[in-house]
């Protein structure tokens, strides 16, 4: 771990100045994950911007969306009334993620900006083009077990490891961000960037840019949802494949319907070709096969994650049958 | 209620809760990390980036110049450590060989070898200066790929100088004689390196109390070992070092050798004139301690259609480094377990450009057991019949390698308690048969034996003022709770409470004993503190003068702070008269027990295990669950049922670890393990671990020793790991040969 400077702001302004003149410096949240970096020498900001003093932990109703603070607890959200009320497929998202101790420490901004768990990423010994441009994609012909078979490029193929993030791009959330520049606001589904030619950047947020909240719009996935999460243990394990499925059913038909999966893209990767394919068609075992179908289009797999292109499609229904409560 | 049970005398047995529980779960329980001296330094290491090859040129000005540096050392300043220059060639199992000659030179023979120690006033100063070292390598073309290299491995030295030794081969009958049977079949198991990881992670600190006095406080198994290889290191007299391990936070075999980073800290220790503390990092300890060694194995076996073993052949390669070569007994169940008449073992090993391996729980029988069980259940699917009966079919009431009876065997009785237990009758014989909404269910079972070894030990026993026996000896305890089956055996021998009985142990200071490994502490350490118990009543016996002088040892008790007799009546001495008549001093004695020879000779003595197993397999997602397991064991006496079943339980999750998620995974190309944390390395966490049922047959086997004991460690995790395999195949009709089963292999298969 490097030496640092170490600012607790109280006011977002004060917090965003302190990054906006330093491109050297950080946020941190929870510190979960940052802290871990900075120990193992994958990121060494000279100055640490702690802004867990801001006021920015509430979830509040609004007219016709949920709005959570960016420092809200994962654990916090996840246990949140509201949340259970409207969005449960988040709930069970955050449920699925880290530990219980890690989830208590955990907040919505920090998640959604956690860093791939790739292994060459972590060991500064190896090469990683996130972490040192230019000197390689280390898992490319290596060890990609965990890795990508959506969206990769021939420079990266990490994927985001966050549970929540699935969720919330399922659930068209927004994220809400404050600037140097203003404040804007970015569709959940543009957040989180595609590796190309610059996988140093996970995000499209600007340097300096604060997560001060998400909202999650209102919804009519209040019931027939689930997150299914296969990992290589029953608890605290990163996801191999994670599929968040959530269907609005008039009876037995597929009125609506939302689809992402984890674990398979430099970022949540939505799926809403196969999403469209659901609707107005029975809740059934075959729907659900004609919909991961069509959801794999494109895939391609390494030398370690052949398994993916079975498991992502048997996982989507899977998760859909658990989510239509069919058996 | 305890003096009831004394009086029953029956503190063995009972189920008393480990005398030093509180202080662990209160925190007062000091682990060698955690005393305070004064001028207590850090050292952190440096681990090489590359495999093989040499150093060309180690910058360490930025570190040295960094905040609160004291020392960089490398081996360009390294002093010298005596011992290191005699090129020795220690003749000792389990590694024959060189020892990493931590800081001795260039010389580069696997992926993070410590290669400097940065020497700091504060832990995170010290891991700040460690990643200014700047290091350049002549690397050279490294060796780490077990597949490619396979066919280099050779048959051990140790075999190769000592024709008596088990790593040679072994032929019984004829060679290969399964291939005139008529049912015949050949698989090949592999696991992948299991890494050492105890909730306490390897460290010491080290202390030159003065220049030829070393104090070392130490997480280590062995005390006097490790006291007689740092007195052989630096050329002093073995008194001269003194090693503390008091508390070590599990263990499981990586406290039974010493790892460069204890020499590291001897070193800095040394230069900087301080005391120094060295804790691994959590990815350390994937590289600078032994792990279990990744193992090919193949098992061809034959028998009749009616279930008769006719033979059965096991060929191992374990992997070791190319500087030391680790054995294990891979090979060893193979031998004995079956009443097949042919049977042929080979065990070999590879030098790969990797650190040594250790042993690890149930070190190579639990290895051994995964393809030799593993096989029994093929062989008893392709005769269509139940792989419990087929076990009883073959079973054998002599040991079928050394012709000679066994001291005790019931693992007829553990096969009948566990199939009742785990209900073992909804096992259908078709695997894929039961299914529970989109989980597959299967049953599956892993026998497991293991050596009752006993070796020699002494224990101090002391009568204090104050009435309460104090008992030494120089064993450790890595867990599975030996202070209490001291206290349990001493309150029986003696017939003084538990309560009045201290056991004290982790110091080199104490007399003589052996390491805390191979499931011997309690039938080699606990017959020693029996002896000196009763050696000691013996002693207070003769304090008393002649009112006792004709009374049997057995009717002695020391209730009441006094010395008596268990009937009613009788005479009475109290203990501060007694001192008085020791000339107001202690009352103290120190004695050694050894085994018996020529019992050892005649007998074959073994523990026995067997696991049974129920699986989930879900049929989307390949996940496997393990629903419930039941472990029995044939361990002679149980000296506490609670710590015992512990023992037991935690060994079922660590087969659940080997099953299912533990493997350690090497990218080649840079030699280098990639999965090195717990994040991603997965040990069994508590949503994986099932109710466990242990059972116990609990009756003596006095030729082991006179308590009756044979062991526990290592038979809890034996069996386990095939137990769920078996259970697997059971479930889904697919057999998967390699270890870990994670769902990617289920769904692929
Ligand atoms: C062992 C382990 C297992 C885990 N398993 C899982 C899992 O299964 N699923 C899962 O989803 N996650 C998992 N996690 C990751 C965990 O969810 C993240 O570490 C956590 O969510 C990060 O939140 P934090 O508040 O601690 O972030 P921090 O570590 O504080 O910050 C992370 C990053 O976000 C930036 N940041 C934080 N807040 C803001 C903000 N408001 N605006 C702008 N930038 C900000 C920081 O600058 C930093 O770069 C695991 C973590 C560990 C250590």
């Amino acid at each position: 771990m490097n030496q640092f400077q170490y600012l607790r702001p109280t006011k977002p302004k004060a917090a965003i100045d302190a990054l906006a003149r330093d491109t050297n410096a950080q946020f941190i949240a929870g510190g979960t994950n940052l802290l871990d970096l900075m120990k193992r020498g994958v990121m060494a900001p000279q100055k640490l911007v702690d802004i867990n003093k801001l006021p920015l932990d509430k979830i509040e109703k609004q007219n016709d969306s949920l709005r959570i603070g960016a420092l809200a607890l994962n654990s916090t959200v996840a246990e949140d009334k509201l949340v259970l009320e409207r969005h449960p497929l988040l709930a069970q998202a955050l449920n699925a993620g880290a530990s219980a101790q890690l989830r208590n420490m955990a907040t919505v901004g920090g998640n959604m900006l956690q860093r791939t768990r790739c292994h060459y990423f972590y060991d500064t010994a190896l090469p990683c083009n996130k972490r040192e441009p230019g000197s390689g994609c280390g898992a490319l012909e290596g060890f990609n077990r965990m890795h990508a078979i959506f969206g990769f490029s021939d420079k990266c193929i990490a994927v985001h490891p966050s549970d929540m993030s699935v969720a919330l791009v399922a659930l068209d959330a927004a994220v809400l961000v404050s600037g140097p520049k203003g404040d804007r606001r970015i569709a959940f589904a543009d957040f989180h960037r595609l590796p190309g030619d610059t996988p140093q950047k996970d995000t499209n947020l600007e340097q300096g840019e604060l997560i001060t909240a998400v909202e999650v719009p209102d919804s009519p996935f209040t019931k027939n949802v689930h997150y299914l999460k296969v990992r290589e243990r029953a608890s605290y394990a990163f996801a191999l494949v994670s599929v968040a499925a959530a269907l609005s059913l008039d009876g037995q038909t597929i009125k609506d319907a939302r689809l992402a999966m984890g674990g398979v893209a430099h970022k949540p990767w939505r799926l809403s070709e196969a999403e469209k394919s659901l609707i107005g068609k029975p809740a059934t075992e075959a729907t659900f096969r004609q919909a991961a179908d069509i959801a794999m289009r494109g895939a391609k797999a390494f030398k370690y994650n052949e398994y993916k292109l079975k498991l992502a499609p048997n996982a989507i229904v899977q998760a859909l049958k658990n989510a239509a409560s069919v058996a | 209620m305890k003096e009831q049970l004394l009086q029953d005398g029956k503190a063995v047995g009972d189920r008393l809760s480990r005398v030093d529980g509180r202080l662990k779960v209160t925190g007062a329980a000091k682990y060698s990390a955690e005393y305070e001296l004064p001028g207590l330094v850090h050292g952190v290491l440096v681990g090489s980036t590359v495999a093989k090859g040499r150093i060309t040129s180690i910058d360490t000005k930025a570190a040295e110049r960094a905040p609160g540096v004291l020392a960089v050392i490398t081996h360009l300043n390294s002093p010298k450590v005596p011992g290191f220059a005699a090129k020795s060639n220690p003749d000792e199992p389990p590694t024959i060989g060189q020892p990493l000659r931590v800081f001795y030179d260039e010389k580069i023979y696997f992926n993070d070898q410590p290669i400097a120690l940065v020497v700091a006033d504060t832990l995170e100063r010290a891991r700040y200066a460690a990643r200014l070292v700047k290091t350049q390598y002549a690397a050279e073309q490294h060796r780490t790929n077990f597949e490619a290299n396979k066919s280099r491995a050779f048959l051990p030295t140790q075999a190769k100088r000592n024709p008596k030794s088990a790593q040679n081969d072994y032929t019984r009958g004829q060679a290969d004689g399964y291939q005139n049977a008529p049912v015949k079949l050949e698989a090949e198991y592999v696991h992948e390196s299991e890494m050492h990881n105890p909730m306490e992670l390897q460290s010491i600190i080290a202390h030159w109390e003065a220049p030829d006095r070393l104090t070392v406080y130490d997480k280590v198994q062995a005390v006097k070992g490790t006291q007689r290889a740092f007195a052989k290191d630096w050329g002093l007299p073995e008194d001269h070092v003194k090693v503390i391990a008091t508390f070590v936070g599990g263990a499981f075999g990586n406290g039974l050798h010493n790892w460069p980073h204890e020499t590291a800290a001897i070193i800095g220790a040394k230069v900087t004139n301080r005391p120094v503390k060295v804790v691994l990092t959590r990815e350390q300890m994937f590289t600078m301690v032994g792990y279990r060694p990744k193992t090919w194995q193949r098992i061809q076996m034959g028998a009749t259609k009616d279930g008769k073993l006719v033979g059965i052949s096991h060929e191992s390669v374990g992997q070791t480094s190319t500087y030391e070569e680790f054995t294990e007994s891979t090979v060893q169940q193979t031998r004995m377990m079956y009443a097949a008449p042919n049977v042929s073992t080979r065990y070999r090993i590879l030098g790969l450009d990797i650190s040594t391996p250790i042993w690890m729980r149930g070190p190579g029988e639990a290895t051994g057991a995964f393809a030799l069980e593993s096989a029994i259940d093929e062989m008893a699917h392709l005769i269509g019949m139940d792989p419990l009966e087929f076990r009883l079919r073959n079973h054998t009431d002599t040991d079928p390698e050394k012709n000679k009876p066994w001291s005790t065997k019931y693992l007829k009785e553990c096969f009948q308690a566990g199939a009742d237990r785990i209900g073992w009758n909804k096992r259908q014989l078709k695997p894929g048969a039961l299914r529970e909404g989109d989980w597959l269910v299967g049953y599956g079972m892993g026998v497991g034996t293991f050596g009752a070894n006993r070796g020699s030990a002494k224990a101090r026993a002391a009568l204090l003022a104050d009435g309460s026996v104090v008992l030494q000896s120089a064993t450790t305890d890595i867990g599975p709770g030996t202070g209490t089956a001291m206290v349990q055996i001493a309150s029986d021998a003696l017939g003084l409470p538990t309560d009045k009985i201290r056991f004290e142990l982790g110091n080199s200071l104490f007399p003589q004993a052996p390491s805390q490994g191979g499931s011997s502490t309690v039938n080699t350490v606990g017959s020693a503190v029996n002896d000196a118990c009763l050696a000691l009543k013996k002693k207070l016996q003769e304090l008393g003068g002649t009112s006792f002088a004709n009374v049997q040892p057995e009717q002695l008790t020391l209730t009441g702070g006094q010395l008596g007799l268990k009937a009613n009546g009788g005479p009475r001495m109290s203990f501060a008269d007694l001192r008085k008549a020791n000339n107001g001093q202690d009352i103290e004695v120190t004695i050694e027990s050894k085994p018996d020879g020529s019992t050892r000779q005649n007998y074959s003595m073994y523990s026995f295990s067997v696991h049974f197993a129920e699986v989930k397999v879900h049929t989307m997602t390949g996940e496997v669950r393990v629903t419930k397991m039941v472990s029995c064991a044939d361990a002679g006496t149980i000296v506490n049922q609670k710590t015992a079943g512990s023992q037991m339980i935690g060994g079922a999750i660590g087969g659940i670890g080997m099953a299912l998620t533990e493997g350690a995974v090497m990218d080649d190309r840079f030699g280098r393990y990639v999965t090195k944390d717990l994040a991603d390395y997965h040990v069994p966490v508590h949503a994986d671990a099932p109710p466990v049922e242990v059972f116990f047959v609990n009756k003596p086997d006095t030729l082991v020793d006179p308590l009756g004991t044979k062991g526990i460690g290592e038979i809890a995790i034996i069996g386990v790991a095939p137990a769920i395999t078996n259970a697997i195949f059971n479930a889904t009709g697919k057999r998967i040969r390699e270890l870990p089963i994670t769902p990617d292999k289920v769904l692929l298969a």
